[in-house]
This record gives C-alpha cells, structure tokens and sequence, in this order.
C-alpha cells in the first residue's frame, strides 16, 4: 500500500516547471501528469476543453487494465503507451513506477520527436518525485498530516447543507 | 489513496462502491449524478457492455464543499459486479479510501452478497487493505421488493462486523445519499484520526 500523498506549492511548481518545458520542447498540445489511483496532479499547454477529471481517471485505468494483461504474458507492466488518432495523439508513460506521464499532440510534432522530450522529461520527474516520496515518508514516520486539526464540527458542518 | 494538494487547496478521495452483479451499484451512482447541483459534479463515465452491464468502471467525481479551506472532492466509483470480472475489481480497488458494498436485498440474491463481501475481502487484502480497517459502510438495496429479505437476517449474515448500515431503494433514490454521506464522513474522520 502506498503512504498518502501530500502535494507541497513548491513541488507542484517543479512539476509545472518541467512539463510547461515538454509542452514547448515536444511541440505538444498539453501534458498532464497523473498518479495511478486516477488523481490529475498537473497540467500545462492548450487544456481548455478537456475534461481533465476524466482524463485522469480513465489514463489510470487504462495503465491498470494494460498492466494486467502484461502480467498475463510475464511482463510486470508496459511502461509506454502510444494512442493514434485521426488528428490528436495520447502517448503515455509511467514514471517511478506510480505517476503517469501524458503527452497529447497533432501533426505539429511527431512520435520520434515526443519520445525524445518525454525521455528528459522523465529523468527530471523523477527526481522531483523522489524528493516527494521522501518527504511523505518521513512525514508518515513523525505522523504529523495536515488534518490532525480539524475537527468533528468541520467534517458536520460538510454535510448540512 | 487520499490526495491533498496544497497547490490547488485540494483533498482528493477515492470511494469503491462493491457488491454482486445488478445489485444496483451504477444506479447509486447515476441517482447521485441526477441529484447534485451541477457545478459540484463532473462527467459521469459508465464503461458498460450494450446490454448496460458495466465492463469496466462507473466513474463520478463530485465535490462536497470546503474544509478549513480545502476543496473536499471525492471520486465515486462503481466495480463491475459480475463474478468472471475479478481482475477489473481489484484494479478498481487501488489506492481505495472508503468503501461502500452493495446488498441486494432479494432473498434470493443472498449468496451472490456473501460470496461478493468474501471477494472484497480477499481483493482489499491483495493491496494491502483489511476490511475492518479502511473506512466501510454496508447499504441493503431494493428493500421496496417484496421478496426482499428481512434485514435482521441481512445484518447477520453480511454485517456481524457491525459496520455502519443503511436500508435503500437506489431507483427511488431513498438511501442513497445517506449512504454516500456517512462513508465521506468516516473517511475524512480517517483522515483526522491518522493525522494524530
């Protein structure tokens, strides 16, 4: 089971950082980053029109449902996916084995071109989600989180409307 | 799996609503859809067979409201409730915050209930949940039937855990939300609780 995650301003603005640089370096149209359990955590590029809610909870289901049938051959998951539209494109990778990596583009870029990008991209994003993950785990370990303040009236005062 | 994003002032949970096959799990989901204000939900995403059997997944995001000002969103899902589906369930299972099960009520519909409530048992565990532990609550559907079967007798065999339980009609609607109300709130008091 994985610790739970807390997403600090400053690590959003590396994410953002790194992908608004993919977005411009791949010629893509919009990336989004995703983690497995289907929560969208950044976005950057043209994301205007796009259910993002939707995208995200779908993305992860696809990388689940991918990743059983890679268990049904003896693969443990398959890493990169690559969706071809008429017009629009989906490549998608996982990342650190817990964020996906979503890269939409049209005939503005090209596939060899996106893989190259994602490559870099991916090296920084995993270095920013190291430094997430530790951060989560040593706050698991001291047991401090962000909701031992609120209170009972808090959680009832969500519901009398 | 909850999610807070201090970013966007955001808490994102993830509840599993569970149970055999056509005890009305997607109808939970659709009569929440029908029901709340607009700007608090988004797409409903049914991945269903032609005959509306779901394939795949029901997905509802919703938002609830603010908590010391954090956005509260929750993330409804429905599992397909036929038996030969198990790999698509415990897929849909990862990184689970609270969990909802589904009875049917039918007497006849008894089995399929108890032998579901042992598959998400064994499911949760593969990920690293127990059942007594994450946030859980038990829902009796279609008690308007008359061959439904008494609750006593439900409670026995399905909740000798003494879960929190809720009788509903998820076609009229009469449950539904107090289901989905009291499964929020045990999560975020979860949340609280682990925040100590």
């Amino acid at each position: 089971m994985d610790t739970q995650m807390v997403m600090y301003e400053e690590d959003h603005k590396k994410i953002l950082l790194v992908i608004g640089r993919l977005v411009r370096e791949a010629n893509a149209k919009a990336v989004f980053v995703v983690d497995r359990n289907g929560q969208l955590i950044a976005e950057a590029g043209e994301t205007r029109g796009i259910d993002t809610t939707s995208l995200a909870s779908l993305t992860a289901g696809t990388i689940a449902a991918t990743g059983g049938l890679a268990k049904i051959i003896g693969e443990t998951d398959f890493p990169v996916h690559f969706h071809q539209g008429v017009k629009d494109n989906l490549h998608v990778t996982m990342v650190a084995g817990r964020w996906i990596l979503v890269v939409v583009f049209d005939e503005r870029s090209s596939l060899g071109l996106v893989r190259l990008r994602v490559k870099k991209a991916m090296a920084d994003l995993s270095k920013v989600f190291e430094d997430l993950k530790k951060k989560a785990d040593s706050e698991a370990a001291s047991g401090s989180s962000p909701f031992a303040e609120i209170t009972d009236d808090d959680i009832d005062n969500l519901f009398n409307d | 799996m909850s999610f807070i994003n201090y970013s966007s002032r955001e808490i994102n949970c993830k509840i599993v609503y569970y149970g055999p096959g056509l005890c009305g799990k997607t109808m939970n989901l659709q009569w929440i859809y029908a029901k709340t204000n607009p700007d608090l939900k988004g797409k409903m995403i049914s991945l269903a067979t032609e005959t509306e059997r779901t394939l795949f997944f029901d997905f509802l995001p919703l938002a609830l409201g603010q908590i010391r000002g954090f956005k509260t969103r929750f993330h409804l899902y429905t599992v397909p409730g036929q038996v030969f589906y198990d790999a698509s369930r415990k897929l849909i299972l990862k990184g689970v915050d609270g969990v909802v099960f589904v009875a049917d009520s039918q007497i006849e519909r008894m089995e399929a209930n108890l032998e579901s409530m042992d598959n998400l048992r064994i499911n949760l565990k593969e990920q690293g949940y127990d059942l007594d532990k994450v946030p859980f609550v038990i829902q009796y559907n279609k008690r308007d039937l008359p061959n439904a079967a008494p609750l006593e007798e439900m409670r026995r065999a399905l909740n000798p855990m003494g879960v929190p339980d809720f009788e509903a009609c998820a076609s009229s609607g009469a449950g539904v939300f107090e289901t989905l109300k009291h499964v929020a709130k045990l999560i975020l008091s979860d949340l609280k609780r682990l925040g100590r």
